[in-house]
């Protein structure tokens, strides 16, 4: 780390590099509070719209500035990046600023909180709204001076009039002020040349109340008269409901605090007055013993790769990229090769297991909300859609308030525990948090789909001349909508899942297309239904459903992961066959100068690398994010033991350049989590599962758990990380959430190749895969 | 059948007393839904994450598998909640702010509590060394002779926390 401490208030104790402050209180005001907070004062707003009753992106009042983002803060250090973006234009100081976020009836739908996405999209919308702002108040202040507005300087919430000790605060001027405004596209924005905090590190707004336990996730909502709610889930995702054991009914129903076992369809919960009455009613051993009736059995976990592929199990064939003719390339290559690769279902497994709460009334209130639900979800105004269908009311009636769950890293079970706590509270009439156990998580959270590549390439004079890959994949893309049976609770209570995508651009072939310049290059995308279709060419659910493979989602770069696994690799393959240099092949194959430079930021490393053999070598990969955003290049060091097949990557370095750099220490911060969640994805990572379903439903093997669980990295396994930034100022501000996970599968298994002669194309590489292909050489 | 109990508990240096309905209930939800405290947290409930754990008589606990009735009468029960109590930080929050050593922060109250609790008794035990990188690693791994317990962090800040807490080390065992 490289951070310094950049802010300039006198009562931050500046201590090490980056100023702690642990006495500020609350940085975020409560929703409801600051919505009427808007609604009654004067002072500045700048609003979505020009309409009555518009929501707001900033509101500015005498006790100062409070920022409205529909993009939420997920734990990646977004709230402070946005906020380095706002106060940047409106000349303030970062300490003084409200932060309300993720509230359908305050903050404008910003979409979904996801794909690297926020700073990209929701900076450039919360900018202009400062921007605006900043204008006005400039107005204001050459009004109160009868000047004119280049006599003015601006500076931490004070204009003074140059060349006089005259002065006056922005407090001031909002005070006699009532004016309410819409974004100015045209307002004009801070030079980058002139950014006092934006591009400066700047400590997390939100980490002194965490690490004091005074923050408060989505887990430590409560609601005046709140029950307790636990999910009891089927033996299996095709399994149907037979019935609740009458014995164990009134074994239940004798648990003090109990209070009800709500049943539809498929979907059963308990809800108790105390959270250990609901842990007791829920537990087979000494609350309700459920009944169900297997349904039809999983497509088997080991033939994944070949039924991935299998067309009876495709519902479309999608062709993405046609340059040139590889037949014709590949027959006159010098050097060709053929690989498939394979990766598996992995899971986002959310550290802590998911929870909502909500609040469903039999009428709506003054406000005309009849439910409320509060929710860790990435998307509010989806998820509202999606509970209001569930529930049979109309959407304007319900309300969902973002709260902090633990980290999600794309559409895991946060929106699921909600509709769970909402058809409760339906049912009971009360306000019902749902917890769910971490088997719920770990067995029902939607995941990121396995996928299997098969590419052929061809090499002449050191230069790639023939590529094509054939991906084939389930969705990517299973987020919650007006459909609702987009929540697990609506699956199982009789709706259908959404229909699945027509075709894989930004989702199963996020990032298949290569930035490489190969003359010929193929690509195809194939689209494997998750479960029984309308036809064999329909991505429509038929009824009823019922699953051949997992239920699938967006998980951390959707396809990206998998196929820049496929495409580093297989680059690798033909580097080797070519006889040239990875790091080489891959600036001669790339136009782009930002492109070559992330790449050629590595080259010293890559040239002080340790020579391969014996179990220890170096690795590489690059890739541009959606192929059209932020660059990400890594080098993985590796050692194998060749006896075990166990590899650890001791170091890592990463050359990023996403432009405009908003807070180089959170930017650091996420590529290190990416490179440690890659490595994790790479080498331990793999949902397990049998006929039924999931049956990975912990972090590790026990006694209660006998079988192999799903265990992540540990801390005596993460690598040491560096980071290149390359900043570019003058460059829009793209998303860093996930672009260097997608580089850190290839890299360590080029590097793997390196230290042993031996290519593996299967993820995760765990010391069984490594020896097995050890030993057959 | 359940069986009521009252326990005597010191709670952050407060004494207390706490009924349930059932004995067997817990400690981490005896904690959070009827004690108000917020630092342990739900993770998996299985003991093999790190984030319900609380330090009782000075030892690390897994607050998620420790029923109530098998704390002891009077035991004192220490959480994140009231580390900085006395308004001065402990080292280990500091450190871990200076370093921006957490992202979405949910496991940080067992690595801070393990952490603190292996420190202490590091410094009971006559040992005022601070631990090395690898050993931090191995102890936050489960794999040092001081504990078995694992930790889990999902977001990737493990090499802050671990500096973080190489960082604090000094002053705790001073």
């Amino acid at each position: 780390m490289t951070a310094t401490d950049i802010s300039r208030r006198g009562f931050l104790a500046g201590i090490g590099s980056i100023a702690v402050a642990f006495s500020l209180g609350p940085v975020a005001v409560r929703p409801r509070e600051a919505h009427a907070a808007a609604q009654a004062q004067d002072g500045l707003r700048i609003d979505e719209t020009g309409d009555t009753g518009s929501l707001s992106w900033l509101v500015l009042t005498p006790s100062g500035l409070t920022i409205h983002s529909g993009k939420v803060e997920l734990g990646t250090g977004t709230q402070t990046a946005l906020t380095q973006i706002v106060v940047e234009e409106m000349h303030l100081d970062a300490g003084h600023v409200g932060y309300v976020q993720g509230d359908t009836e305050v903050t404008p739908d910003q979409g979904v909180t996801a794909g690297s996405k926020t700073v990209q999209n929701g900076g450039p919308q919360l900018r202009q709204a400062a921007a605006t702002a900043y204008q006005a108040l400039l107005g204001l202040a050459a009004q109160y001076f009868h000047v004119s507005k280049d006599q003015l300087v601006a500076d931490n919430g004070v204009f003074r009039l140059e060349g006089t000790d005259r002065q006056v605060t922005y407090d001031h001027l909002v005070a006699q002020a009532a004016v309410v405004l819409t974004a100015d596209p045209k307002a004009p924005t801070a030079s980058p040349a002139d950014y006092a905090v934006v591009g400066r590190p700047m400590a997390r707004a939100d980490l002194p109340d965490k690490l004091t336990a005074r923050f408060r996730y989505v887990h430590d909502v409560t609601v005046p008269g709140m029950l307790h709610g636990r999910v009891v889930r089927p033996s299996g995702r095709n399994a149907r409901f037979v019935s609740i054991d009458p014995d164990s009914m009134a074994r239940a129903k004798a648990i003090p605090g109990f209070v009800s076992v709500v049943q539809r369809g498929n979907f059963v919960g308990v809800v108790g007055r105390t959270e250990w009455a609901a842990v007791q009613a829920a537990d087979a051993d000494t609350g309700i013993q459920v009944d169900w009736a297997d349904g039809e059995p999983l497509v088997p976990q080991d033939s994944l790769p070949q039924a991935l592929r299998d067309p009876s199990n495709q519902y479309a064939s999608v062709e993405m990229v046609n340059v040139g003719d590889v037949d014709q390339a590949l027959a006159s290559a010098a050097a060709t090769r053929e690989a498939s690769y394979f990766t598996p279902f992995q899971m986002h497994g959310a550290m802590g297991a998911s929870c909502g709460v909500a609040d469903v009334r039999a009428a709506p209130d003054a406000a005309g909300v009849q439910a409320t639900v509060w929710s860790g979800t990435q998307d509010v105004y989806a998820l509202r859609g999606a509970i209001a269908h569930l529930l049979g009311l109309s959407t304007d009636s319900v309300r969902v308030v973002y709260e902090e769950a633990a980290g999600c890293y794309g559409h895991n079970g946060a929106d699921d525990s909600c509709a769970d706590a909402a058809l409760m509270s339906q049912a009971v009439g009360r306000p019902v948090r749902v917890q769910w156990r971490r088997q719920d998580e770990h067995g029902w959270e939607p995941l990121g789909p396995a996928m299997a590549h098969d590419l052929r390439g061809g090499v002449t004079a050191g230069k790639v001349v023939a590529w094509e890959h054939v991906l084939c994949s389930p969705t990517h893309g299973s987020r919650p909508n007006d459909n609702p049976g987009t929540l697990l609770a609506g699956a199982l209570t009789g709706s259908l899942p959404a229909t699945l995508p027509t075709d894989p651009d930004d989702s199963a072939g996020r990032n298949a297309p290569v930035t490489y310049a190969f003359p010929n290059n193929h690509l195809t995308g194939k689209l494997v239904r998750s479960f029984e279709t309308t036809g064999t060419t329909s991505g429509v659910p038929a009824a009823p459903l019922r699953y051949r493979f997992l239920r699938s989602t967006a998980l951390r770069s959707l396809g990206g992961l998998s196929n820049t696994f496929a495409n580093e690799s297989f680059l690798d393959e033909l580097a080797a066959a070519g006889g040239v240099d990875p790091l080489e092949l891959r600036l001669r194959s790339l136009d782009d100068p930002r492109a070559k430079a992330v790449v050629e930021a590595l080259a010293d490393t890559w040239a002080a690398r340790p020579k391969g053999g014996n179990g220890t070598g170096a690795g590489l990969a690059y890739q541009r994010y959606e192929t059209q955003f932020a660059y990400a290049a890594a080098y993985v060091e590796v050692q194998v033991d060749m006896g075990t097949g166990a590899v650890r990557v001791p170091r890592v370095v990463v050359a990023h350049d996403c432009g405009l750099v908003i807070n180089p220490d959170g930017l650091r911060n996420q590529i290190e989590g990416n490179v440690v969640q890659g490595v994790s994805r790479a080498l331990i990572e793999e949902v397990l599962f049998d006929a039924r379903g999931v049956t990975s439903v912990v972090w590790e093997q026990s006694d209660f758990h006998p079988t192999p669980q799903y265990p992540v990295i540990r801390f005596d396994a993460v690598p040491r990380i560096e980071t290149v930034l390359i900043d570019r100022p003058d460059q829009p501000a793209w998303g860093a959430g996930e672009p260097t996970i997608g580089v850190i599968p290839a890299a360590i298994g080029n590097a793997v190749f390196a230290a042993t002669g031996v290519r593996i194309r299967t993820l995760p590489m765990t010391p069984d895969r490594v020896l097995k292909a050890l030993e057959s050489g | 059948m359940p069986t009521p109990l009252t326990r005597t508990l010191m709670l952050n240096g407060r004494r207390l007393a706490v009924s349930v309905d059932d004995g067997a209930e817990d400690l981490l939800y005896v904690l959070r839904d009827r004690l108000g405290q917020h630092g342990p947290r739900f993770g998996c409930g299985v003991s093999q994450c790190g984030a319900c754990t609380v330090l009782v008589d000075g030892e690390i606990i897994r607050s998620c598998v420790t029923p109530l009735n098998t704390v002891a009468e009077g035991a004192s029960v220490e959480t994140l909640d009231a580390l900085d109590a006395d308004g001065t930080p402990n080292p280990l929050q500091r450190t871990f702010v200076e370093k921006q050593a957490a992202q979405c922060a949910y496991c940080v109250n067992g690595i801070v509590m393990g952490s603190l609790g292996w420190l202490r008794q590091r410094k009971a035990a006559g040992d005022t060394s601070v631990p090395s990188e690898d050993e931090i690693a191995a102890f936050l791994s489960g794999k040092s002779s001081a504990s078995t317990f694992d930790y889990i962090c999902r977001c990737g800040a493990h090499r802050r926390m671990i500096e973080a807490i190489r960082q604090a080390a000094p002053e705790v065992l001073a």
